[in-house]
């Protein structure tokens, strides 16, 4: 059994009067994939945006749990939820800096570290040898990445040029490297073509079995979502209505009853 | 019209003209100027013998409209023979900014040589070092406004303001506490860079418009201090007097103050009062290879990339753990320094300073040069420098006119090439060599 890396409990979020997530509690462990699925509406992005910052939570708890620290990320300012406590996300509108190169990107992504190394540009205005080597790592491990994702190729070139999936798949190598415990996928597979769903099938397992992390994916994709979670988490309207492995959750009636409507009284 | 064009973009033949639909439009414009033309034109107030009336001269309003009515009809005429093209499109300043891409060190090399040389050259006269000195200014300042708008991406409408707390700094620290130039400089650059990041704190939350219009404010408050603040900067009279920049202790006068040598004695030439615009003249020159060296180098560092990356998206940078109040006081506080050492070296080189060299056409100066250059291109800063600096120079006797030239180069330059004269963006680090 994998240790527990993020525990969310009675989590909820209001907008005025209108209630986009109540009393959600559910639990994502390390090395696993985690889905958080349901219908539009459902409330799943607004858990990412309470679980990176991006809103603060009306209530609630959210605690990451990493190398033996235990963070509150509900009391946390986003950028520091990424760099101190690590959890990466990726957006449903994909946010790379398109007018900067693929390597850019990348090395953008390790700011923290290279701001350290830098001496906050000091050390980095002289050229002092810290620095080059921190810069040096950082370029490795870009081009690392950017290897996995067959891009090297284009590694000078602007982010902006790249076809949809490729760029999905660079907003994930980004997120990778700020060296999260926890990475959030919102919906990866969506515009992707069958090709290219299955290549970030097993781009996700690869990062899951390799950097053996926990990720936390909201998807629509069926395939994506049966093919690689190890847990599914069904939202709808705010509330869970079911957690558990794929294929118990594929059978549980409450789920087909988001999904497909209440059966009319008397049919079979 | 519009979606004409927009359905063939790539048509080359001149798109036909259609007269009666043309007539029509140069008609409704000339109502237009009519309706405008007739309180703005129409109208005069006349005074004669004390009391003041009201005269007509509709003629004008007449011609005013035939005026446009003629132009706009031309203007349509010009417009159906001339083949369409993509906004932003190629253009003859492409094979330039190219071969400026390519040969980057040749043409810096080239500039560089050409700058240190420039006072030795037989046609410069006293006049003309001068000017390349005021061109050499504005290059410092561009290139400090092109950290904050073409980096950072958060435009400055009151870049002047830091600009102006270099320059009242230097003349004040200089005149009243007695540093020389070059203790001075540096406590200028630090005090402008102060009040970046005190105009950053506030504005921390806007972006866009919000925040052109609150440093557009913040122009303007710190032209109203420096007026009124009579007690420390002498108000609308200006600081003057203010000391020259020695070289190593020798100073450029006529006659040495006490305890001083005078830089023509040391050397046994005869005194010459362009010694000293030569001086002043390689300082800044050197000030401005500086800030080059600086801004080239802080964008090749973690912090010059986390401008561009605010610049492009700065939600994204939040998901990166970047923080972005640092990002922008940094970029604010830097793009000041760059302005405030402008300021000193402005403070120094004039003698004089008052409010009045500190107002908002500065401010759209700099930054005219930095969108006519072509945001974040350093290059380009200098050649639009060097335009909009000699263009009034050289059309002395149209100096009105010359908020009117600006406007209608920005005009052209927003039409034709959008992306500035020579916007090009290298990447700030490579993994393979540089594509020939």
């Amino acid at each position: 059994m994998s240790n527990m890396l993020l525990d969310v409990s009675h989590l909820s979020m209001r907008f005025g009067g209108l209630s986009a997530i109540a009393d959600l509690s559910f639990t994502a462990y390390d090395r696993e994939i985690t889905a958080l699925i349901g219908p539009n509406g459902a409330g799943k992005t607004t858990v990412f945006n309470c679980l990176t910052g991006f809103y603060k939570p009306s209530g609630g708890k959210l605690t990451l749990h990493r190398s033996g620290k235990t963070f509150a990320l509900e009391t946390m300012e986003d950028h520091r939820i990424a760099r101190v406590a690590g959890v990466a996300r990726t957006f449903q509108n994909i946010r790379l800096f398109a007018g900067m190169t693929l390597l850019e990107n990348l090395i953008v992504a390790q700011h923290g570290e290279l701001m350290r190394a830098s001496m906050f540009s000091i050390a980095g205005l002289f050229g002092f040898s810290p620095y080059r080597r921190a810069e040096k790592a950082a370029v490795a491990k870009a081009r690392d990445w950017l290897d996995k994702l067959g891009l090297i190729e284009r590694a000078d070139t602007v982010a902006g040029g790249l076809s949809y999936g490729d760029r999905r798949r660079l907003e994930i190598a980004r997120a990778m490297c700020t060296d999260p415990a926890l990475l959030c996928l919102d919906e990866p597979a969506a515009g992707l073509n069958p090709h290219e769903s299955a290549a970030l099938n097993d781009l996700l397992r690869a990062i899951r079995d390799e950097q053996k992390i926990g990720l936390l994916l909201i998807e629509h994709d069926m395939k994506v979502v049966m093919g690689i979670s190890d847990r599914v988490v069904v939202l709808d309207h705010g509330h869970k209505i079911a957690d558990g492995r794929p294929d118990e959750v594929r059978a549980d009636p409450a789920v087909v009853r988001a999904y497909l409507g209440e059966p009319e009284t008397g049919a079979p | 019209m519009s979606t004409e064009a927009a359905a063939a973009p790539d048509r080359v033949a001149p798109r036909g003209i259609a007269i009666l639909p043309l007539l029509k439009e140069s008609f409704l414009t000339a109502i237009v100027a009519l309706v405008l033309a007739i309180p703005l034109v129409g109208f005069r107030i006349v005074e004669s013998n004390g009391t003041t009336g009201l005269a007509t001269r509709f003629w004008w309003v007449g011609f005013a409209a035939g005026a446009v009515f003629l132009g706009r009809f031309a203007l349509g005429i010009w417009r159906g023979a001339m083949p369409p093209r993509a906004v932003g499109g190629a253009s003859w300043l492409d094979p330039v900014a190219r071969f400026g891409r390519r040969h980057a060190r040749i043409v810096a090399l080239i500039g560089l040589v050409a700058a240190l040389a420039w006072p030795a050259l037989p046609f410069a006269t006293r006049g003309i070092v001068d000017l390349a000195i005021s061109v050499l200014i504005y290059v410092m300042l561009g290139w400090g406004l092109n950290v904050v708008v073409g980096l950072a991406g958060l435009l400055d409408l009151g870049y002047v303001a830091f600009y102006a707390v270099g320059a009242y700094s230097f003349a004040i620290l200089a005149s009243d506490f007695g540093l020389t130039f070059w203790e001075a400089l540096p406590v200028s650059g630090l005090l402008a860079a102060l009040a970046g990041v005190l105009l950053g704190f506030p504005v921390l939350r806007l972006r866009g418009d919000y925040l052109a219009i609150v440093t557009l404010g913040f122009g303007e408050i710190i032209h109203i201090l420096l007026l009124n603040w009579g007690s420390l900067t002498r108000g609308p009279n200006g600081i003057g007097d203010i000391p020259r920049p020695g070289l190593f202790g020798l100073v450029f006068e006529r006659r040495a103050p006490p305890g001083f040598t005078t830089f023509h004695d040391f050397l046994g030439v005869p005194f010459s009062p362009s010694q000293r615009v030569v001086f002043l003249y390689y300082v800044v020159l050197a000030l401005a290879l500086m800030v080059n060296l600086f801004t080239l180098r802080l964008r090749r560092l973690p912090i010059g990339r986390a401008w561009e990356a605010l610049r492009e998206d700065e939600i994204a940078c939040r998901a990166l753990g970047i923080n972005p109040t640092n990002v922008k006081l940094s970029a604010f506080g830097i793009g000041a320094m760059l302005g405030g050492f402008a300021g000193a070296f402005f403070a120094t080189r004039q003698g004089f300073i008052s409010p009045e060299s500190f107002t908002f056409t500065e401010s759209a100066t700099i930054l005219a040069i930095v969108v006519l250059g072509g945001m974040g291109s350093q290059m380009g800063v200098v050649l639009a420098a060097i335009l909009l600096v000699l263009l009034p120079e050289l059309g002395r006797q149209f100096a009105e006119f010359r908020m009117l030239i600006f406007g209608a180069a920005m005009v052209l330059i927003m039409v034709w090439r959008p992306q500035g004269l020579l916007a090009h963006r290298a990447p700030s680090l490579r993994l393979g060599a540089p594509p020939r």
